[in-house]
């Protein structure tokens, strides 16, 4: 199977979101015979029912393609398809540890946009070649001039050989093709030095077990061979080789330059490390590759089970997701009134909702989930530092001596004309301005800002301002010492711990005000009335009242259908279920999640 | 009068004084039909071309047959004529089953028989003819005293009609009520207070007054859910209650549940013999029934039951048999409706559970707190406050 390297091409397809990467490589699929015309969905590698009824990619696809260039030789092209949404970035830098070069897709109409350029500085940081698509030259809105200008001013790269495409009509995709042999270089590699290769991404599969997609660098890797994972130290050894095309090829060996997958009876994927070095047991190399920087979530939230009774199912479900999402995580937690569950981490708030939503449809659970929070760094009276990762368990204030959060460099981009409201917005969540320029009709703006701030509903509010026009993307930059105090909700006296939340003192008013309004709304009339406090210590900040109910009472007999009233009597109670018990209010499930998404106003 | 059916002083029967309680039975008879379906309303009634009127006399002379058969010793206490429109039935056919009830049980000396009516002219007009049959009581969907709510109301009658009708009605019952339905979109505090006023003027002894509800399935449900069709919120509502029942009690007919009012002795006898969880034969569609610690309903279309009558001898459905908690709980439900509440002796006595035991101690602790339960001792009721509550304080205090 080992091609010759000078005829192979490893390349990834980066772009911001729904610039058409995985249209485009449906395209390539398809013209070079991957798939016939019946077997082609849209977006074919979008596999996950998540990824297909989203319409994004969340895990990076590989596929090997044959490919007869015009000067009459056979290359072996393998692609790369990745995610563009911000919380599945470290997809895309696995993808382009394990390249010579990228396609870097643009949206005609859009043009450049934050994840753009987030996806092309990694690309050049690999010392990539890079061949510019400008996709989607088929809509009216399509400007490929001005975004090739665009391209050349905001990240300095040259066009000349860029390719005007438009994937869904399949215009040109021969050219695509030719670049990619033209100008993405092939990979270099030792056919006769001690098997290195890099182990880019493993997930389980029911039939297969644990996949590990490989990248070799020197060397050869073929089935029967006893490997070590230089990293987690471990030996395996191999019963499987092959390569996607999008479906499984069992192969003999794969060689230097090829990317591929091996099988090893691995059982679980936590024993596999992204970023780790492949070798030959008997006669490993010299040199492990560096490694890849280690994802750490940076998002948490408490997910419980809305009926108690579903906790275990919960605690499987979690480990049978982890087992192909290594990038969150999970330890039990306790809550006086959500009972048990567990506080989760996760990349990103997109990818929060994600493994919320699969584990309501893949594994049919209600779930309630608090409020998302960040880890903070409190530092105690008596010298030592816990990190904190749910608000309910802060010290009390007496012993801290200060906190620290987690701020981020954010980058967005945007129309000049919603620049005003995006600055303001910025401001109003504590944020620096660092760094301002407009190219072209579109600003780039770069702020320093408290995650806290942006987990919250930054996101959201900053799509509705910009009318979905502006792009964010960001980094982790470190922690700062903050005026942090742990903020708590009252409904009649009682505390509701899964609704504490860390707010920056500046802000604790504010944020202590909306929530009271919103349960306000969220908890239905009682036979008393229900004041409902926000209270940072023993202070209270806020306070509404809900009033009592006046009126409940059905005013017809209906003859003698007695059991007409018993259905409404058990509808009650069934409802009465479906509530949090705080003293005698009863607080409906879905205030939860509605208080905390505050999604409208923040 | 017809003297050969109605019992009157001639008879000689008297109720078996030691278990006249649990012996005293009220009777539902249901007629399904209407000349037109009122947008509002989810009674089991029907609009059809034709009736048999000799078919269903004697389908429902059977199914009260079926019934008589397994209340032998019970006596009537009341027979109530309910719908539909009953009034648009023969009056020969409400004597037929007048007569009929009379021979099947034993009935008690002052017998309560209502028959309840459209305020139409061509009602009115068989007024006289139902007095005869026995009927000597009638209960009047008089709904409003102004045209354009009745017209909103989908009624096939108006203010005039309504008022002539009522002037008939009292001319030929020694009892008559009316219903009036209030909480009507755009009904304010004022407008419905003169309502009432003119209302009470008429010096009738019972008034139904019942808010408007919106039912699932009827054309407002349709019209309210598509915002056509805006009701008064919750405290309006609650105000026009209290002010319903400030009124009523003012002009001598409180309230002696959630939605009647009277004078006192006049009363319905039927529809306390619900409320205090009396026994109770239902016949004709849809019907419902408690009878000797079993439920019964009895098929909801008019055909179908028509049909199951014939097939069977009887028009039941479905028969279940309650349990003592059931019963108790039953008995809470209808109970409470009552101002008077519930006597905890009778309580034990009807269902076979300790008042004490049907309910939530923690929960009846609170709202007596609350001031919505009045405080223990005697009856179990709910206070002026807590009766627009019922429901939600139902929710609380029912046991399990
Ligand atoms: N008009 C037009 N639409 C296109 C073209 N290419 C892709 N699209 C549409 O753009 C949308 C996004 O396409 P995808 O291929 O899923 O985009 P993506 O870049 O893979 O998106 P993510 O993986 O979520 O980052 C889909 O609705 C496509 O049908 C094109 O050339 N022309
Ligand atoms: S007349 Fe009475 S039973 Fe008939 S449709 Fe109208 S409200 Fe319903
Ligand atoms: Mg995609």
């Amino acid at each position: 199977m080992t091609a010759e390297l000078s005829r192979i091409r490893n390349f990834s397809i980066i772009a911001h979101i729904d610039h058409g990467k995985s249209t485009l490589a449906d395209r390539l699929i398809q013209q070079t015979g991957g798939l016939q015309a019946r077997e082609m969905t849209e977006q074919v590698l979008d596999n996950m029912d998540i990824e297909r009824e989203r319409g994004i990619t969340i895990k990076s696809q590989t596929v090997r393609l044959d490919y007869k260039a015009s000067d009459g030789l056979d290359y072996v092209l393998n692609l790369m398809d990745t995610p563009g949404h911000v919380d599945f970035a470290y997809e895309v830098s696995r993808s382009l540890a394990a390249c010579e070069g990228a396609l870097l897709v643009v949206d005609a109409s859009q043009g450049v946009e934050a994840q753009t350029l987030a996806n092309v500085y990694q690309s050049i940081e690999h010392d990539h070649e890079i061949v510019p698509v400008i996709n989607k030259i088929d809509l009216p809105a399509a400007e490929p001039e001005r975004v090739k200008a665009q391209i050349e001013e905001v990240i300095g790269l040259d066009t000349a050989n860029a390719v005007l495409a438009s994937a869904k009509s399949g215009i040109g995709i021969p050219e695509v093709l030719e670049a990619i042999v033209k100008y993405i270089p092939a990979p270099k590699g030792d056919r006769d030095a001690p098997l290195k290769a890099m182990l880019v991404d493993s997930w389980y599969d029911p039939y297969l077990g644990v996949v590990i997609l490989v990248r070799v660098i020197d060397g050869v890797l073929r089935k029967g061979q006893q490997i070590t994972m230089m990293q987690a130290g471990t030996q395996h050894l191999v019963d499987r080789v092959g390569v996607f095309r999008p479906k499984i090829e069992i192969v003999g060996d794969l060689g230097p330059g090829e990317v591929g997958f091996i099988t090893a009876q691995i059982k679980e994927v936590a024993q596999t490390n992204v970023g780790d070095t492949i070798t030959e047991t008997k006669r490993p190399t010299a040199q492990p590759l560096p490694g890849f920087k280690e994802v750490q979530p940076v998002v948490f939230c408490g997910l419980f089970p809305t009926d108690a009774a579903d906790f275990e199912k919960l605690r499987e479900s979690l480990g049978k997701l982890r087992l192909n999402d290594a990038s969150f995580s999970f330890e039990m937690e306790t809550s006086a009134a959500l009972g048990f569950g567990f506080r989760c981490g996760f990349l990103g708030l997109l990818h929060l909702e994600i493994v919320q939503e699969r584990l309501t449809r893949e594994y049919d659970l209600d779930l309630i989930t608090t409020a998302p929070s960040v880890v903070y760094k409190i530092f105690k009276n008596d010298g030592s530092m816990i990190e904190l990762h749910n608000p309910a368990d802060m010290p009390d204030p007496v012993y801290i001596e200060h906190i620290e959060e987690p701020w981020i460099e954010a980058v967005i981009y945007c129309p000049d004309e919603y620049l005003g409201s995006i600055l303001k917005l910025c401001q109003d969540r504590r944020g620096i301005q660092k760094n301002l320029t407009s190219v072209a009709g579109r600003a780039q703006v770069t702020y320093e800002l408290p995650l806290n701030e942006v987990v919250f509903d930054f996101y959201d509010r900053l799509k509705s301002i910009s009318r979905g026009y502006a792009s964010f993307d960001y980094h982790q930059t470190g922690y700062r010492e903050g005026d942090l105090v742990r903020m708590t909700i009252l409904v009649n006296g009682e505390l509701v711990d899964a609704l504490s939340m860390v707010v920056h003192r500046s802000q604790s008013e504010a944020r202590g005000r909306h929530m009271c309004e919103r349960m306000k709304d969220l908890i239905p009339r009682h036979l008393f009335k229900i004041p409902i406090q926000a209270a940072i210590g023993g202070r209270v900040i806020a306070r509404e009242t809900i009033a009592a109910m006046r009126k409940d009472v059905t005013a017809k007999c209906y003859g003698g259908d007695i059991s007409r009233k018993r259905k409404l009597l058990d509808k009650q109670k069934e409802g009465k279920k479906r509530m949090r018990q705080y003293g005698s209010v009863d607080i409906p499930q879905e205030a939860f999640i509605a208080a905390l998404r505050m999604g409208d106003e923040g | 009068m017809r003297s050969a059916t109605v019992p009157g002083p001639s008879r000689s029967w008297s109720p078996p004084a030691s278990e006249a309680d649990g012996r005293e039975l009220a009777v539902y008879v249901h007629w399904p039909f209407c000349v037109s379906k009122c947008p509002y309303c989810d009674f089991n009634s029907h609009v059809r071309e034709s009736i048999d009127e000799a078919g269903w006399r004697e389908a429902l002379i059977a199914d009260l047959r079926h019934e008589a058969a397994l209340t032998a010793g019970a006596s009537v206490v009341s027979i109530f004529f309910g719908g539909g429109t009953p009034s648009l039935m023969d009056a020969a056919t409400t004597a037929a089953i007048i007569d009929a009830i009379a021979a099947l049980w034993p009935v008690a000396p002052g017998v309560e028989i209502t028959l309840e009516a459209n305020p139409t002219s061509v009602e009115a007009a068989r007024f006289a003819g139902f007095a005869r049959a026995g009927v000597n009581r009638v209960s009047l969907g008089l709904q409003a005293l102004d045209d354009a709510s009745l017209q909103m109301l989908g009624r096939p009658h108006d203010v005039a009609q309504g008022l002539a009708a009522l002037d008939v009605a009292q001319a030929n019952f020694g009892r008559v009520s009316f219903d009036l339905i209030y909480t009507r979109p755009g009904q304010t505090l004022a407008s419905w207070q003169a309502e009432l006023q003119r209302a009470l003027g008429f010096g009738t002894e019972h008034l139904s007054l019942y808010q408007l509800t919106i039912e699932p399935k009827t054309r407002f449900a349709s019209l309210h859910a598509s915002g056509k069709l805006l009701l008064p919120d919750e405290e309006a509502s609650a105000d026009l209650f209290e002010l319903t029942r400030e009124m009523t009690a003012a002009a001598g007919l409180p309230a002696y549940e959630v939605s009647n009012h009277a004078r006192a002795g006049a009363e319905s006898r039927h529809n306390l013999a619900y409320w205090t969880y009396a026994d109770y034969v239902g016949v004709g569609p849809g019907a419902h029934g408690r009878r000797r610690h079993a439920a019964t309903v009895r098929t909801m279309k008019p055909e179908g039951w028509l049909a199951g009558v014939r097939a069977a001898g009887h028009g039941i459905a479905e028969e279940t048999a309650l349990d003592a908690p059931t019963r108790g709980q039953e008995a809470l439900l209808m109970g409470l409706r009552l101002t008077d509440g519930i006597d905890p002796g009778r309580f034990e006595a009807r269902t076979g559970v300790a008042l004490d035991e049907a309910i939530d101690p923690q929960s009846l602790a609170e709202l007596r707190g609350l001031g919505l339960v009045a405080p223990a001792g005697g009856n179990l009721r709910l206070t002026a406050a807590g009766a627009p509550l019922l429901n939600a304080i139902l929710a609380r205090l029912v046991a399990g």
